[in-house]
């Protein structure tokens, strides 16, 4: 079957469409502001598998690797930033649910 | 074979990442998936980036990601179980997703190689990062340091006097 074929390009590609199209699943289905960052990072995981799928089978050099390197510190500082700020939310509403957090809208 | 397995790993931990109701079950099984995303890159001849993402994703994000869900929930509550809200059009999007990514797959004629042999990567790669690629390096370490600032000024409580 062509999704179990590790030599070939559109194995990568099904695999990673998957993973972002479950992440994006996760960022619009979930009210935990924790759960929708995991869905990012889903999301970043699959463009790193299509960028690192790229580099070796098409263009046969290492730039798409460097720039999955590039996507893997940001993922860190997303992350690192998104949890401080979740942490500001718990602080001051006393809850982390995406839809409840909304004193911006009236 | 091998190959197979780690994509089932991969996906069906996925799969649980998005849809568990325990917070924890969740985090837990994005474990699996970040460790079976650094199993495709090894077949990938992705070495280097194979042990960073072990390194900074599974040694890193999913560490902080952990502290996140123990600092803002109380453990034995019940608001450690997480509801999924808008399902429906949540599975319509996934689906239109899935559908437009396989079609463009499918119906690309990609441009494709010979398979290059697998060789190590990380001399290489040392030796972009300090010629053709200095410049992006230098500012994403920049960047690593103002979003570690900016994420203590954000976390810490004020203390009045």
């Amino acid at each position: 079957m062509n999704l179990f074929d590790p030599a070939s390009l559109n194995s990568y590609l099904i695999i990673a469409a998957v993973l972002f199209s479950l992440g994006a699943y996760a960022i619009v289905s979930r009210r935990n502001a924790v759960s929708v960052l995991m869905g990012i990072e889903l999301v970043l995981n699959a463009t790193n598998v299509n960028l690192v799928a790229f580099s070796r089978f098409s263009t046969a050099d290492l730039r798409g690797q460097l720039f999955a390197v590039f996507v893997i510190i940001l993922a860190a500082a997303e992350a690192a930033v998104a949890l401080a700020i979740i942490l500001a939310i718990y602080h001051n509403f006393q809850t982390i649910d995406v839809n409840e957090i909304d004193s911006l809208r009236d | 074979m091998i190959f197979a397995g780690i994509v089932l790993v991969t996906l069906a931990s996925a799969f649980v990442v998005v849809t568990a109701q325990n917070l924890v079950r969740s985090a837990f099984a994005l474990l699996f998936t970040l460790a079976g995303v650094a199993a495709l890159y090894v077949y990938l001849a992705a070495d280097f980036l194979a042990a960073t993402q072990i390194i900074i994703y599974v040694g890193g994000i999913l560490v902080l990601i952990l502290f996140g869900v123990m600092l803002t929930s109380k453990i034995v509550s019940v608001e450690l179980y997480q509801g999924s809200a808008r399902v429906g059009r949540s599975v319509l999007l996934f689906g239109g997703l899935l559908f437009v990514l396989f079609s463009v797959i499918f119906n690309t004629r990609w441009l494709t190689r010979g398979v290059p042999e697998m060789k190590p990567t990380t001399r290489e790669i040392g030796r972009l990062f300090m010629t053709d690629f200095i410049l992006p390096f230098e500012v994403v370490s920049v960047l690593l340091l103002a979003a570690l600032i900016g994420a203590v000024l954000i976390a810490r409580r004020e203390v009045r006097k």
